[in-house]
């Protein structure tokens, strides 16, 4: 039977993905959404059954009883493929935290060229939560000693990673009590890996333990300290005015595209797009500027502090060459398609890799080095430019949406009660009033293998009508934001009548974008928050709070369910399930499915689970977030009771001519 | 917030700061940096600036921080479209409105703009201000407003706020739709307790006006106190919940979290929006709610329902009209009752069915000789009281008895003799809670209008005003009175309650003699009554409420700081309420019976104070001298110099042979910190034989206020015979003719004190 092929509509609910969509048909190019459609995946890979860690495989377990050459069982062969996908995620995240410590050490130390400390009062108070001395001491000598800690929690071989601490005391009870916490963030990944390692460890159950452990030591460890050097050395976000899609490309303009994870040198970028320099550089060239927009993480790292606009997320990078209007994008680590090269070739667009890890073949190296940032910012831009001249035909699609990003930790403290009242009492009245049913973070990546943003959205959408406050990160953010609900406006018209009281005495968009997706280590301590402020119970598990990641695909998704499980917090993941077995054709298959569902739900409280149907993942999450409600002992959600507040009223009073305002100031005469 | 409330909020922050700052350039040139500023009589400097950023302004150009701070509080207002949130700048705007309204207000004391002129005006009732040339009046009284609360009154309704009966304050802005419901809303929360602070203005006129218009006396003595017809003079209801916050709570300038969340979880307040809110009144109310003071308005205006910053709704909106009820007086009941449950506010309100407004507001009302019907007592006649517990089968519940005319035959000011005689049982009664109970007469018949009471005992003083008796009160009516708060106070112990009046002059002079044999009985016990002879004291944690970590240890010879709770009382109180704030501590073995230590005192303090104070001696001001919560009567503090201690009144504003005044002292004495050398004491401790007994006692005060020595003159004169010294009153110098060291010490050596010749006192 031939294949039927999607239609642009069909690959994804953004109209200007799917223009651009129909340029590439024109043009006979193939991307990520049409090698998809093509490329059917591994019945047996998907299904967690193929084992090819030795050479006496690849075995694939396809049937009843069934084990490899070695004797592995299926079980043994899932949880070995899970950890292992787990521990690479881990390493990403992690490895983009180390090289931000290198840098926070760079900086104090004055080797670092373009960077500064912009945020003292984070440092200080990050510093603090480690017992560095601050008082009567310099930011440099303060980041130094924090470089150090920092640098050494991914080596250190014993005892636990000192950014735990950070955790409720229960849950860090727990993990002792589980053997889970990490002794250092580069330990578990290299242990992680010789454990499944031909003939080592094969009891499923203790392979993800330690799969917990290592996944912990990203969460609580390396993405933490990813966030915090970032806030440190680029300042904690607040929120701000910012633009997402394709249409934030400039016709008239040199548009460098940055794409990937890390803000090093997208945020030297940034301050090289603003030298006179190099606009006069641009405009010798023909162009009225550098237009700088992002793609992927690397947009939500300089989106949420900068405002640069966001040309779109993962499923974009292609999209955005197809315009023709790129000069250069500029990469540096994780998500990025080897397609890109290619690609680039049907036009002018340059691809630049920076980071020394990633090269890919026939794409221009530019390698980035901290020590000379600026200088080497300002030539990736005049590369851009000189490649300005060569621009052929262009198609923009005229498709972009406001949104106000910015929500970190600090900021969520400091909207919740202004400076000398922040805490978080606001947001757990809203909860155990019931104005606010729950929380639920939407979160990930885009997935060809669904159409691209809907997942996201149609959740997101569906959990705003029943007053749940999402918080966003990551190209998940991305997707709501292309639709507006990152606007304060959503928060009038696209939700429940309680969370519209929320929205609106606060001034927040009913969906967070609280940044990358190494951010959700803010979610972590939000979380922490919660708890310690006190009517949520006593640790993160009891919080009517939810995890989604509806389009995921990259192994740090993994990563980051695994660690938020662990800390309590139920995971729901759309798409196709690493441990999903063969139901149909093996009985039991599902073993691991269920033990880090309903297993890891009985030793932390949390469960990671995945639900393909839509509509399914919505009740799922709605009957959690009541569960926990219940058995916090708060009113059960009822919409009814809210929606009084507001200033539509007052706004009607306020068209009236003068004398009928005051005339009606005191209300209208009942009877 | 809402964006509606956020940009108007937004606006007028930005204007007063603004404004603030204008006027604070003009103040630098005219008068100069170092122009003293101050509020007078208050401690604490400018009590919101101080509190908030730790700042003590003493000089205009001080200010200069403030401003800056203030500016740096300042946000743009939220766009039309696509805003960024604004709830976290609005309550910084909100803050940086009250540091310039502050700033704005001590420059015009410099003025003298501050307390308001307000000519023809008189306050009833003290005041701080003794200038009498401020305002063009003839007193202290007359021809201005109030202005900021004077720490006096502070701390005497600093007891009524931790104990309840006075369950909170409300700051009136604006004005209301008619004189007739600004009228029944201050009646309303009078009937109440709730103290009232009066400012603002709608196109001019304020609600101190309106009450004006109707006659209302406004006053410390009425509860009702009239800062200013601006809204900026609001911040002196906010000045007064910091300065309660560092007063009772133990903080100290700078803490501004703390002092707000006290404010939140312990100070009863609620600021009434009456009429139009302007941009400044929104930016004023969003300084309020970060004390967690809800707004309630009788207007249209937007509405912030969700809770956090408050502990209830944020603001809310009542317009009048829609308010239900037959007329606008019932509307103005419902809005008060709405006010108390936004604030969450607890009133105890025992009804009382009397033919005149009743509540503890009206305690302080003073009726004047022109203003009077009839009195009993004083001068030219005879009253007593007097309260027995008797057998259940003896008492009628709720029987009241004239016996003998009433006082219609009595001309206009003239006087009768009058005895009341209350009849109790109860199954929880005891006969040492006669006296107890015995004393509330003087609150029970001082809370009707127009009723005063003044002494007790068989020199009891009551004046009934012609309002009152023209409103048809009658002597049956005191008994009314008595029933109805027995009962309610006191439900615990009394049961049932008869009250008998007499006029009838056989009859009076047979229960006045019952009564003095009753009375001496009583005080024959009271002097048996010794530390020694009991085995337990009891705690008072009353204050806790406001001073959480302040205990009080009430022994028969030692009363609490306050004044108002002995051991007799604490005792009562256990009975009424055996898991309330005084409970008896078991002495257990004795530590050291100079220094009053006992193993069960000690545990006691421990706990009671959240670990806060290791142990406490009774009778000891140099070595772990007791706490204080604030609402101390007097403050003992050792003069080295002179080798013996000073006290002085809360009465007395005067400077201190120790360079302070009474206000900066209790700075040091209060927030339930141990510091030797420092105590703060209920007066009638002074003549215990306990009073600071391990450190030689009543010999070593030096230097005492002349209040006391006036007001106590025969209770010191029996201290003075007591310790064998009887001309000893005399020798004690006082702020008359001494107010520095060096002062004293000549006036000792010159008067032969015999504190220079006692041992060293550490």
């Amino acid at each position: 039977m031939p294949k039927i092929r999607p239609t642009p509509e069909e690959f994804s609910a953004d109209p200007a993905a799917q223009e651009m969509l129909i340029r590439a048909d024109e043009l006979g190019i193939s991307t990520a959404f049409t090698r998809a459609a093509n490329m059917t995946p591994c019945n047996i890979g998907s299904a967690g059954l193929c084992c090819k860690i030795c050479g006496m495989g690849p075995c694939r377990l396809t049937k009843d009883g069934q084990t490899g050459v070695c004797g592995a069982t299926m079980d043994t062969i899932q949880a070995r493929n899970l950890i292992r996908a787990i521990s690479a995620g881990a390493a990403a995240h992690s490895d983009h935290g180390r090289d931000m410590a290198f840098i926070l050490k760079a900086v104090a130390n004055h080797e670092a060229e373009g960077y500064s400390l912009r945020d003292i009062a984070k440092l200080r108070l990050v510093a603090q939560e480690y017992d560095i001395p601050v008082e009567g001491r310099s930011p440099d000598e303060i980041a130094n000693d924090l470089a150090d800690l920092y640098i050494a929690q991914f080596g250190q071989q014993t005892g636990v990673i000192a950014p735990l601490k950070r955790a409720p005391e229960k849950r860090k009870a727990l993990w002792k009590e589980q053997g889970v916490l990490p002794r250092g963030i580069d330990r578990e990944v290299v242990e992680a890996l010789h454990r499944t390692h031909i003939g080592d460890d094969q009891d499923p159950e203790h392979i993800l333990n330690h799969a917990v452990r290592t996944a912990l030591g990203d969460g609580w460890g390396g993405s933490l300290i990813a966030t915090d050097v970032s806030d440190i050395l680029f300042g904690t976000p607040a929120p701000l005015l910012g633009q997402a899609n394709l249409g934030v490309l400039k016709e008239n303009m040199v548009n460098v595209v940055v794409h990937g994870h890390e803000p090093t040198l997208s945020e030297m970028i940034v301050a090289a797009s603003y030298d006179p320099e190099i606009i006069a550089y641009a405009q010798a060239a023909g162009a009225e500027g550098v237009n700088l927009s992002g793609i992927c993480c690397t947009a939500n790292e300089i989106l949420m502090r900068q405002g640069i606009p966001a040309a779109g997320n993962f499923l974009h990078q292609e999209l955005a060459i197809l315009t023709g209007a790129v000069e250069a994008m500029v990469v540096d680590v994780q998500c990025i398609m080897q397609a890109l090269v290619g690609l680039a070739q049907n036009f002018h667009t340059k691809i630049i890799t920076t980071s020394p890890k990633v090269k890919i073949k026939g794409a221009t190296h530019i390698q980035f080095d901290e020590h000379h940032a600026l200088t080497i910012a300002k030539e990736i831009l005049k590369v851009a430019i000189d490649n300005f001249k060569n621009r052929q035909c262009t198609q923009i699609p005229q498709v972009k949406e406001d949104l106000v990003p910015g929500f970190s930790h600090e900021y969520l403290n400091y909207m919740l009660g202004g400076s000398y009242r922040a805490s978080f009492r606001p947001l757990n009245d809203a909860i155990m009033s019931g104005r606010i049913r729950g929380v639920a973070a939407v979160v990930g990546c885009n997935n060809p293998r669904s159409k691209q943003d809907y997942l996201h959205t149609y959740i997101t959408q569906e959990l705003l009508k029943q007053d749940v406050l999402v918080v966003e990160t990551g190209c998940g953010a991305i997707a709501s934001a292309k639709l507006g609900l990152l606007l304060g406006e959503a928060g009038l018209d696209k939700v429940g009548p309680g969370l519209r009281e929320i929205c609106q005495t606060i001034g927040i968009p009913p969906v967070l974008h609280m940044g990358s997706c190494v951010d959700n280590s803010r979610i972590l301590t939000v979380l922490t928050q919660m708890v310690e402020e006190g009517g949520l119970g006593d640790d993160i598990d009891q919080i009517p709070a939810v995890g989604l990641a509806p389009e995921w695909m990259s192994e740090k998704a993994l990563s980051i369910a695994t660690y938020c499980v662990a800390s309590g917090v139920y995971v729901i993941f759309g798409g196709s399930s690493p441990v999903s077995g063969m139901p149909d054709r093996v009985a039991d298959s599902d073993l691991i499915a269920k033990y880090i569902s309903a297993g890891w739900e009985e030793l932390f409280g949390g469960k990671l689970e995945f639900i393909p149907d839509i509509d399914e993942m919505v009740r799922q999450t709605l009957a959690h977030i009541d569960r926990k409600r219940a058995e916090l002992g708060l009113p059960a959600y009822d919409p009814s009771h809210f929606g009084r507040s507001g200033d539509d009223r007052m706004l009607q009073l306020e068209n009236l001519s003068l004398a009928e305002k005051r005339q009606l100031i005191y209300g209208t005469v009942k009877n | 917030m809402s964006r509606y409330i956020a940009t108007r909020a937004l606006r007028g922050a930005n204007a007063l700061v603004y404004e603030a700052r204008r006027m604070f350039e003009r103040a630098m040139r005219e008068k100069g940096p170092d122009t003293p500023l101050a509020f007078p009589n208050t401690a604490y400097y400018l009590p919101t600036i101080f509190g908030m950023t730790g700042l003590a302004v003493e000089r205009l150009g001080q200010l200069e921080p403030v401003m800056e701070h203030a500016r740096s509080l300042l946000h743009p207002v939220p766009a039309e479209k696509h805003w960024t949130p604004y709830l976290g700048e609005t309550l910084d705007a909100g803050m940086a409105t009250l540091l310039a309204a502050e700033c704005i207000e001590a420059m015009r004391f410099i003025y003298k703009l501050q307390p308001e002129p307000f000519p023809g005006f008189r306050l009833a009732g003290g005041t701080a201000f003794t200038s009498p040339d401020n305002g063009g009046g003839e007193t202290a009284l007359d021809g201005h407003l109030n202005g900021p609360i004077d720490d006096i009154q502070l701390r005497s309704w600093g007891i009524q706020l931790v104990d309840g009966r006075m369950p909170g304050f409300a700051a009136i802005v604006g004005a209301a739709k008619s004189n007739a419901v600004a009228v029944k809303l201050v009646r309303e929360l009078q009937r109440r307790n709730i103290l009232t602070f009066l400012c603002g203005n709608v196109n001019g006129h304020s609600i101190i006006h309106q009450l004006l218009e109707e006659g209302v006396e406004l006053g410390y003595d009425t509860y009702t106190v009239p800062f200013g017809t601006d809204t900026i003079s609001a911040i002196y209801a906010l000045g007064f919940a910091v300065r309660s916050a560092l007063t009772f709570g133990g903080l100290k300038g700078g803490q501004a979290r703390d002092i707000l969340l006290y404010n939140k979880e312990r100070v009863f307040a609620f600021v009434l929006a009456l009429g139009e809110v302007d941009d400044l009144k929104y930016a004023a109310a969003a300084g309020a709610i970060n004390f967690g003071f809800p707004v309630i308005a009788d207007t249209v205006i937007p509405e912030i329902l969700p809770t956090g910053v408050t502990t209830y709704e944020h603001v809310v909106s009542m317009p009048f009209n829609e308010i239900e009820g037959a007329d606008d007086l019932e509307r103005a009941e419902r809005l008060v009752q709405k006010c108390i449950e936004v604030r969450g506010v607890k009133v105890k309100v025992a009804d009382v069915p009397v033919p005149v407004p009743y509540g503890s507001a009206f305690e302080g009302e003073v009726v004047r000789k022109a203003n009077m019907r009839v009195e009993f007592g004083g001068k030219h006649s005879r009253a007593f009281e007097y309260l027995r517990m008797v057998d259940m089968d003896e008492v009628v519940d709720g029987k009241i008895e004239v016996i003998g005319p009433d006082f219609s035959d009595i001309p206009p000011q003239g006087h009768m003799d009058l005895g009341i005689v209350v009849d109790v049982a109860g199954r929880q009664m005891q006969k040492d809670f006669e006296p107890v109970l015995e004393r509330q007469i003087h609150y029970f018949i001082n809370g009707a209008s127009g009723i005063q009471h003044i002494g007790q005992r068989d020199i009891a003083w009551i004046r009934l005003s012609d309002a009152a008796a023209q409103k048809g009160f009658n002597l049956e009516h005191l008994g009314k009175i008595l029933h109805a708060r027995y009962h309610a106070d006191f439900g615990a112990i009394v049961d049932k309650v008869q009250v008998t009046i007499y006029t009838e002059a056989d009859k009076l002079q047979t229960w006045l003699a019952k009564a003095r044999e009753a009375y001496d009985y009583r005080n024959k016990r009271l002097a048996d009554l010794v530390d020694s002879a009991v085995d337990e004291f009891y705690s008072c944690t009353l204050c806790q409420s406001f001073a959480p970590n302040h205990v009080c240890i009430v022994s028969p010879e030692r009363l609490g700081l306050c004044g108002a709770y002995n051991w007799l009382d604490c005792k009562a109180s256990f009975n009424i309420n055996p898991t309330g704030p005084n409970q008896p501590i078991k002495l257990g073995k004795l530590i050291d019976s100079k220094k009053g230590y006992w193993e069960g005192t000690n545990a006691y303090t421990k706990v009671g104070s959240h670990g806060a104070i290791e142990q406490v001696a009774m009778y000891s001001i140099m070595e772990n001298p007791m706490t204080a919560c604030g609402c101390f009567e007097c403050i003992v503090m050792l003069i080295p110099e002179a080798n013996g201690v000073m006290v002085v009144s809360r009465e007395d504003p005067s400077m201190t042979p120790a360079g302070m005044t009474f206000s900066t002292l209790a700075g040091i004495a209060g927030g339930g910190l141990q510091t030797p050398g420092v105590m703060g004491v209920g007066k009638y401790y002074l003549i215990s034989p306990k009073f600071i007994s391990a450190d030689g006692g009543f010999k070593r005060v030096v230097w005492m206020s002349s209040f006391l020595k006036e007001s106590m003159a025969d209770e010191l004169e029996a201290v003075a015979e007591r310790e064998g010294d009887p001309g000893l009153i005399e020798r004690i110098a006082d702020e008359r003719q001494v107010h520095t060291v060096d002062d004293l010490l000549a006036w000792l050596e010159e008067h032969n004190h015999p504190a220079l010749l006692m041992e060293p006192i550490f």
